[in-house]
């Protein structure tokens, strides 16, 4: 019952120790800002999401008693008469996106060197191309809504493969939306000069975000379109 | 440059002016618990009204004609999803852990007060949402509280159509409340605490809350998802959780889903919850016991490794609620033994209440009754647990009353009264007024003897094989013509019990008034939330200064200090020698 106020840990331990030191130290756990501790704790929350979405859609690809449409032939497409390129559109959003989280780092590193404009610049790139990417999803569904495929029902096979796509593809396109609208207000934010004195950590922030979607796409792109 | 924990550094604080911001769009913690609180005792209500309803008809199948089968069927599952989500976890977590995390952490807030308001307003529309179930065509769903497909959405179940799309939306509507409020409640508790507030220097309180927030956080995904699916089931028509099915002699469109896998989501979700809901009564069972038997908690360090631990074990167990649904019975080997090692943490948490109340100077008055009276209950409760988490016993005893009796003992009844025992514990922080102990004391007796009149028959009722969900029992060769004796019974004992919890209501508003003047710190206890400069503490909570934080939350009969309590913000080293128990961490 020593009379510390704090517990002063002046050399950090390494390992088991050193875990047990940061979780028990004074005041504040991890040492960031409040914001980004609630990111990374929303984001382990979403994860469970999107796990139990594509664990649910594994379920019912197993369970169902017709045979799941091919995905190699049920995207592709052709130009200007050629053989269909399988998976062609979604290896390019795949790029797109992948290329967004490049572009949303560069705009963390100029926001923590207070370049404001190129932050902005960067940020907007980075919207740009989510906002891109949800336009080929939108291209993608059209497509498929003129093939017949619906939620209940498609020409191939197993009905769920239409339900799964519509539901496990939107959900992810929202996130991608809500994440274009979020980087747009941060962006115009960081213009206006709004975090000049409280630092541009939102910066980062909403680059946690960003990669989330990013990483979540290459686990739908990798369970649903290459399974 | 030196670190400044965010805490320290300057924060604007909003001080409200008018009516409006102060109380009802209000950004404050303590305003946003009673509103929290508030809605939750009121659909609490709602639903004791439903079970009363119940009661009548099974007590007396031929005397009341109130409600006929398909209201029977509503009045259960409303019953079920309100009293588990509705007012156990947004009581719990709404009320208690914005009510006491800020205080119990020493900070003048949560961390995004903006977010917390939001929370609880999204939370006030899905109540509106699920009640206005009662008043659409077809009324609520009657589809019991696990909303089991297929007959969730099968024509024949009452409010198929409109009342379980209601119930769905609510559901989702209630998870993104949840979800802000609990974000805010976790980074408040990991990120904002006082100087020298080390987490094994938190009240078991906190522990308690911040864990089922985290329980929270990733199990009501799972039940987000299968909501969103059987949604689609609904509206869209398609198949995630239906199989090709006949109904009322129709082949219906659906074909290849899953039934069983909506039970594994729902379980996913639904174990966790049930600690969601126990872990914070643990935790402030705890304390109030602490304080009141003025001896410091028994083993605070095995309290919360075994609330982290139930945490961890209870994500592993969900599958011993489905030993009858059809999985492969190999799993059942596996959930059987991990819902047993459960028992492991728990038991050792009984002990240690048992243990701080030995010896102690044990001060009986009614938030201490309360307390006692949850040991009770819980370890009755979760005795039976152990009956039913084994394979081989569960299968003849599920779907019985037994069942019904295990969970209302452990997840109704041992909640509920660590409710009132906080309640009773922290109302006079609330409000700056002590409540009335004679009716307390009244109120205790009358609901803690009056449940065990409640459930200990039922036990009987489903060893008989009496099954749950059943309107009416009719004749059948193997249930005793008694067995409607003691049903009869049961519920006068529940009447009772239900009217006898006026006496709390009249004790709350009467103690409003007339209650004695309570000042700072009427209990002797040492946590911070009994500190403050104010009672009702103002907004921003400390006055000018933060506290600081010299030791432990559980100082209490420490020889040579000249009270039998050391609140956690008083310096000094009291020549202390002993240590077990006591969590300081060794640099």
């Amino acid at each position: 019952m020593s009379d510390t106020a704090a517990t002063n840990i002046t050399e950090s331990r390494s390992g088991m120790a050193g875990l047990v030191d940061d979780w028990t130290s004074d005041k504040q756990t991890y040492h960031v800002p409040w914001g980004k501790a609630m990111m990374w704790i929303f984001l382990v929350s979403d994860t469970f999401i999107f796990t139990c979405f594509l664990v649910g859609y594994m379920t019912v690809r197993t369970s169902t008693a017709e045979p799941w449409p091919v995905p190699a032939e049920v995207f592709a497409l052709s130009f200007f008469g050629s053989d269909p390129i399988p998976l062609i559109l979604i290896a390019i959003m795949t790029f797109i996106l992948i290329t967004s989280s490049g572009t949303m780092a560069l705009a963390v590193n100029y926001g923590y060197r207070k370049d404001k404009r190129m932050t902005a610049i960067l940020m907007m790139v980075t919207a740009a191309f989510g906002a891109s990417f949800v336009g080929m999803q939108a291209f993608e569904w059209t497509k498929l809504i003129t093939e017949g495929v619906r939620p209940w029902g498609n020409p191939w096979g197993a009905p769920q493969f239409g339900s799964v796509f519509f539901m496990v593809t939107g959900f992810h396109g929202l996130h991608v939306t809500a994440g274009v609208i979020y980087l747009s207000i941060v962006a115009r934010k960081v213009i206006k000069g709004h975090y000049d004195k409280k630092g541009f950590e939102i910066v980062e922030i909403t680059g946690l975000y960003w990669h989330f979607v990013d990483l979540v796409w290459v686990f739908i792109f990798a369970f649903f379109y290459l399974w | 440059m030196a670190y400044v924990p965010i805490a320290d550094q300057d924060h604007e604080l909003h001080d409200p002016h008018s009516f409006v911001t102060k109380y009802i769009w209000s950004q404050d913690h303590k305003v946003i618990a009673i509103q929290y609180g508030g809605t939750a005792i009121f659909v609490g209500l709602v639903a004791l009204v439903l079970s009363a309803l119940m009661r009548l008809q099974l007590g007396f199948p031929d005397t009341f004609s109130l409600i006929d089968p398909s209201a029977y069927y509503q009045a259960v599952t409303m019953h079920g999803m309100i009293m588990v989500v509705y007012l156990l976890t947004a009581l719990f977590l709404g009320g208690f852990g914005n009510y006491l995390i800020p205080l119990m952490c020493g900070t003048r807030d949560m961390v995004f007060p903006f977010l917390n308001m939001l929370s609880f307003w999204v939370y006030l529309l899905s109540v509106l949402i699920l009640l206005s179930s009662f008043f659409v065509t077809g009324g609520p769903t009657g589809a019991g509280w696990t909303l089991y497909p297929p007959q969730t959405i099968t024509p024949g179940t009452p409010g198929h159509d409109t009342g379980i799309l209601l119930m769905l939306i609510s559901l989702g509507v209630f998870i993104i409340a949840f979800t802000m409020g609990g974000l805010n409640y976790v980074t408040t508790v990991l990120q904002a605490r006082a100087r020298g507030l080390t987490m094994m220097r938190l009240p078991l309180s906190v522990w308690g809350i911040l864990v089922a927030t985290i329980l929270g956080l990733f199990a009501f995904p799972a039940l987000l998802v299968s909501a969103i699916m059987m949604t689609f089931d609904l509206t869209l028509g398609t198949s995630f959780f239906m199989p090709a099915i006949m109904a009322a002699g129709d082949q219906l469109d659906y074909n290849g889903g899953s039934p069983i896998l909506f039970q594994h989501l729902f379980w996913f979700f639904g174990h966790p919850e049930v600690y969601i809901v126990a872990l914070p009564a643990f935790g402030l069972v705890s304390d109030v016991l602490s304080t009141h038997a003025r001896k410091n908690i028994f083993g605070y360090r095995m309290m919360v490794w075994a609330i982290i631990a139930i945490g961890g074990l209870s994500f592993i167990v969900w599958a011993h609620h489905m030993y009858v649904s059809g999985m492969n019975p190999y799993f059942g080997f596996f959930f059987a033994t991990t819902t047993l090692i459960i028992a492991v943490p728990t038991a050792m948490k009984v002990y240690n209440w048992v243990l701080t109340l030995w010896e102690g100077d044990i001060r009986l008055n009614t938030p201490m009754l309360f307390a006692i009276g949850f040991v009770f209950t819980f370890v009755h409760g979760g005795l039976t647990g152990l009956f039913l988490g084994n394979v081989v016993i569960d299968l003849p005893l599920s779907d019985t009353y037994f069942v019904v009796a295990h969970f209302h003992m452990v997840m109704g009844v041992s909640p509920v009264l660590v409710l009132f025992a906080s309640l009773y514990h922290w109302y006079p922080k609330v409000t700056g007024r002590m409540m009335n102990e004679t009716l307390g004391k009244l109120h205790f007796w009358c609901t803690f003897l009056g449940t065990y009149a409640i459930y200990l028959p039922m036990h009987y009722l489903g060893f008989l094989g009496v099954p749950r969900r059943y309107y009416a029992l009719g004749s059948t060769d193997f249930i005793p013509e008694s067995a409607q004796a003691l049903n009869a019974n049961i519920t006068i004992a529940a009447i009772f019990v239900g009217v006898a919890q006026i006496l709390f209501f009249i004790n709350v508003f009467w103690s409003l008034r007339h209650g004695k003047p309570a000042g700072n710190n009427p209990w002797g206890a040492t946590t911070l939330e009994w500190q403050t400069p104010d009672t009702p503490p103002k907004h921003g909570n400390w006055g000018p200064e933060l506290p600081v934080v010299h030791r432990w939350a559980y100082d209490y009969s420490v020889p040579g200090y000249p009270q039998d309590f050391i609140p956690q913000n008083v310096a000094g080293d009291f020549g202390v020698s002993d240590d077990h128990g006591h969590a300081e961490p060794k640099a």
